[in-house]
């Protein structure tokens, strides 16, 4: 089997500025879905109790929320997780004293609505806890925090690494096209209002680390292509590199792909956007580190001669 | 040509063994067992206590499948769960005679069904998560001003003591805030105090100040001295806590702390947070009573004592010992006032002792109460699950001020040592709260276990179906690298006994999926330099060559990522960035090195190679088919 016969380089720089247009336009849409919408939390972040509760049968979540109203919780979200017989119930911060003991009221609370079953709806039974989180309001601060720092050191090292083994303009637009892939990520998260935990902002680090993976394979073969072919101009270069590791760059991620499907598939709730961030993540990191990191180092002025150390020929003197 | 050195085939070789060694515990499974841990710091877990164990068991004609022996319990392996619940009862009976006052805490767990051998090389199954075993998991937060401002008040109870012994006139020492301000009426006094506490209190950074005609000196703790209490704070919080959970009978509970004034609690398999917390939470473990010694002397009325009926005003107690005692119903201090307990020895006798320091009040109360005493004996009662123990009861021989107190006589060292860590134990040296809680049910541990395998195992399949389709030998190749990585990678987390929780699942999936492109690098440069008219042998060379200065780079870039989030990532990101960065190291290895060893010994030999196995390689100029 061979899916990439390709005969010539594909002149895909030839097409930059268009590539360039529509990675601005995304980009410029995922701020705008980020600034206006903004991210949703998860209780990590915020603060507050979470509790995952399993029913024997499908409960009534009007009569769960109306009961939870009366007991004096207020702005709490009641929803199905997963599957119509789990409930998730959001409690944010209140400013009690006790506010660690907020998951045992609810629980109380929860208990109140199983008892109290009509013969018209069948009564919902008595639930058993699955899951319960509470988080103070002085973890978030520092997890949004950690995770600026973490994003920070990611770039700086990435940007450092880059610069020593290739050159700076090659380091400078790899980090450039892929944090514009996690501003994207970013922006689905935003736009869908999926939530946003730890292991989404794992996953978009992650998701960072690998499609700079891309830039840097498309990146030697820059260099390689400098150092051998002469004759060539720089977006010709450009090409040859991205057209050579084009079947690479396919392969490679369907197969990464394959198994964040995989995990999509049969990860379950608990995994679910953390999947669908890598999704979204690996999808673009193809497009932004082929076609919007070349473009960025071709603007930059890349050329042969920042690979080549010029060698002073010694001119032999004949007498 | 492409042939490896012995040495290199060997390092192979033994990584595999060496993996597949390792990875075997998890195929084994766990069986029940009971544990045995001791609840009271006095009693050692000993090969005294397995034999014990032993001779409960025979005698209740139970036979165990194995007793083993670690540092702080007895684990007993049976068979199946009705004999692990029979041998549960049987040993706490014979070893908890009384129920209401247990010795040992006898609780129902899994110990790895692994053969012996496996175990003695530390072969063992990888260390699940909460979240894929259930319990519950606290993050408390160490109030350290709360810790410094005890210090100050001990502190201001010395100075007090100090200046009374070297006999200066001060005008009030006081606690304001976060210093302590000493005062006078004249300038000389606070020089010579000054100087005094120079040299007795090198914790202690002075400065004058004035207010009104009253001369002031305004002590704060110095920036080391506040490290150091802020340590010792969290130190004796996490003993104090490891005795109060020991009561909870938990298997394997885990208490550390996590970044300067933090303390992690996890407790498996406990689904009762409200007693959980209870017990966490729990302050003043800890009593001074008055002794009726007049009442205690009388063997009559201990008799009728001991048999719940006490004369009234007072309670009967057991000391250490076995005597019984009769103390007077008023409580002298709890434990909130004591700051510290410390084994040592008396200045003068060259006792074993301890010495006891206690807060500004306690000190002014003990003072009263020893004065109007003198003579008579006062007990230190510790509270351990609701019950009381006379940890000692010594003879007040003279009026104690200042806070110190030194408790000695007919003590060893190790009963010294003892004494203050159950006098440590019943106190809290800071107040503590819980800032983040998880529980998590044992049904959604199990359903997360299979989600996280199924996830792996599928993506797994898929992606070695297409390497084979699509590479044909070398493909195949890939795959056992793959699965070489997969197997370096669950031995090395079982070998380290990182925790592995449901995003460390997700990591080793996404490191799998992340780890094959190495592979896809290295079989289409060697496509690429087949197409480009090399022969096969010079072909595999050149491609495992070329594709490995692209691997490093791409790996290394990976690899930061990973390391800034093991850097920042707390709970579970840490659990995913763990894995994530072990993953990429065996990677390296396993898609490079293993993968070249198994090209190199099925091509490696052979003189006159036409083809390699990799796939149709499509030439330009050739015609399309």
């Amino acid at each position: 089997m061979e899916f990439f016969r390709i005969r010539k380089d594909i002149p895909f720089m030839r097409h930059a500025l268009v590539f360039n247009v529509i990675s601005l336009l995304t980009f410029l849409l995922a701020v705008f879905f980020l600034v206006n919408k903004g991210l949703h939390f998860s209780i990590e972040f915020t603060g507050g109790t979470l509790l995952e509760v399993n029913y024997a049968q499908a409960p009534d979540l009007d009569k769960l929320r109306k009961q939870m109203e009366a007991d004096g919780f207020t702005d709490t979200q009641v929803q199905n997780f997963g599957s119509s017989r789990d409930v998730l119930i959001r409690v944010p911060l209140s400013k009690d004293a006790e506010t660690s003991k907020v998951g045992d009221r609810v629980m109380a609370s929860l208990m109140k609505v199983g008892a109290g079953g009509t013969a018209g709806s069948p009564a919902a039974v008595a639930p058993t806890l699955k899951r319960v989180e509470f988080v103070g309001p002085q973890v978030g601060k520092e997890l949004a925090s950690d995770g600026a720092m973490a994003l920070l050191l990611v770039v700086c090292g990435i940007v450092l690494y880059l610069a020593m083994r290739f050159e700076w303009r090659f380091a400078v637009s790899a980090i450039i096209a892929n944090l514009h892939d996690v501003v994207i990520i970013l922006g689905f998260f935003a736009l869908f209002q999926w939530e946003f935990s730890l292991p989404v902002l794992a996953a978009v680090l992650a998701v960072l680390g690998y499609s700079v993976n891309e830039s840097v394979v498309v990146f030697d073969r820059v260099r390689e292509t400098f150092k051998k072919k002469r004759g060539l101009t720089t977006p010709q270069v450009l090409d040859h590199a991205i057209t050579s590791t084009i079947s690479r760059t396919i392969i490679t991620h369907g197969c990464t792909q394959m198994m964040v499907t995989s995990m999509l598939i049969f990860g379950g709730p608990a995994l679910h956007y953390f999947a669908l961030a890598l999704t979204i993540g690996i999808l673009f990191g193809i497009y932004s580190s082929v076609l919007v990191a070349s473009p960025l180092v071709m603007w930059m002025g890349v050329s042969r001669e920042q690979f080549i150390q010029v060698k002073v020929e010694k001119q032999e003197a004949v007498v | 040509m492409n042939r490896y050195p012995l040495w290199k085939n060997l390092t192979v070789l033994i990584a595999v063994v060496l993996g597949l060694l390792y990875t075997l515990p998890n195929f084994f499974g766990e069986a029940p067992a009971v544990q045995v841990a001791s609840v009271k710091s006095t009693h050692k877990v000993d090969a005294r206590l397995m034999a014990q164990v032993q001779d409960a068991l025979t005698a209740a004609s139970i036979v165990p499948q194995g007793i083993l022996l670690d540092l702080n319990s007895v684990r007993v392996r049976l068979a199946d769960t009705d004999t692990q619940l029979k041998a549960r009862d049987v040993i706490e009976k014979a070893l908890n005679p009384v129920a209401a006052d247990a010795t040992y805490s006898v609780a129902l767990n899994l110990v790895s069904n692994s053969p012996n051998w496996l175990t003695g090389i530390h072969a063992l199954p990888m260390y699940l998560g909460l979240d894929l075993r259930g319990g519950v998991h606290f993050l408390l937060q160490v109030d350290m001003k709360g810790a410094l401002t005890k210090r100050l008040d001990s502190i201001s109870a010395d100075l007090r003591s100090l200046l009374r012994d070297k006999t200066i006139r001060h005008g009030g020492i006081g606690r304001e805030g976060q210093s302590v301000t000493i005062r006078f009426r004249e300038a000389e006094t606070r020089d010579k105090t000054r100087a005094i506490l120079a040299d007795n209190q090198p914790d202690l950074l002075l400065a004058d100040a004035q207010e009104g005609a009253d001369f002031k000196l305004v002590a704060t703790l110095k920036p080391e001295a506040q490290k150091r209490i802020q340590e010792f704070a969290v130190k004796q919080n996490i003993t104090t806590l490891h005795n109060r959970i020991n009561e909870l009978g938990v298997a394997e509970p885990v208490i550390q702390q996590q970044g300067m004034d933090r303390i992690v609690v996890q407790l498996p398999g406990v689904q009762d947070t409200a007693k959980a917390k209870d017990i966490l939470g729990r302050t003043a473990t800890l009593e001074v009573r008055m002794v009726d010694d007049e009442a205690s002397a009388n063997p009559g009325i201990m008799e009728q004592a001991a048999r719940g009926q006490p004369p009234p005003g007072t309670d009967y107690y057991v000391e250490r010992g076995g005597r019984g005692l009769l103390l007077k119903k008023q409580v002298v201090l709890t434990g909130e006032r004591l700051t510290d307990a410390q084994p040592g020895f008396d200045n003068q006798t060259h006792e074993p002792a301890v010495h006891l320091s206690l807060d500004s009040a306690g000190a002014r109360i003990f003072k009263d109460v020893t004065r109007e005493s003198v003579g008579k004996r006062m007990a230190i009662v510790l509270i351990e699950k609701g019950k009381g123990e006379v940890v000692t009861a010594p003879v007040i021989r003279s009026e104690i001020g200042g806070g110190r107190v030194q408790i000695s006589g007919r003590m060893s060292t190790m009963e010294a040592n003892d004494v203050a860590l159950l006098l440590r134990a019943g106190s809290l040296a800071a107040p503590m709260e819980i800032i983040e809680e998880r529980t998590i049910g044992p049904s959604l541990g199990a359903d997360n276990i299979a989600k996280g395998f199924n996830s792996t195992l599928w993506g797994f399949s898929a992606i070695s179906a297409f390497m084979a389709a699509y590479y044909l030998l070398f493909g195949a190749v890939s795959v056992v690298a793959l699965s070489a990585n997969l197997l370096f990678l669950v031995a090395l987390l079982s070998l380290l006994q990182a925790t592995l929780t449901l995003p460390g699942i997700a990591a080793i999936a996404l490191t799998l999926g992340m780890a094959i492109d190495a592979n896809v690098l290295i079989n289409e440069r060697v496509r690429e330099e087949l197409r480009s008219g090399s022969t096969p042998q010079a072909a595999i060379t050149a491609g495992y060559e070329r594709a490995w200065a692209t691997i490093l780079d791409s790996n290394v870039t990976t690899l930061i990522a990973g390391i800034a989030l093991l850097i920042f990532g707390s709970g579970p990101i840490r659990g995913f960035a763990v894995v994530h960065c072990l993953g990429i190291m065996t990677s390296i290895f396993s898609s490079v090195v293993v993968s070249r060893a198994m090209v190199n010994f099925i091509y490696g030999r052979r003189r006159k190679l036409e083809a390699l196995s990799i796939g149709q390689v499509w030439k330009p100029g050739l015609s399309t088919k």
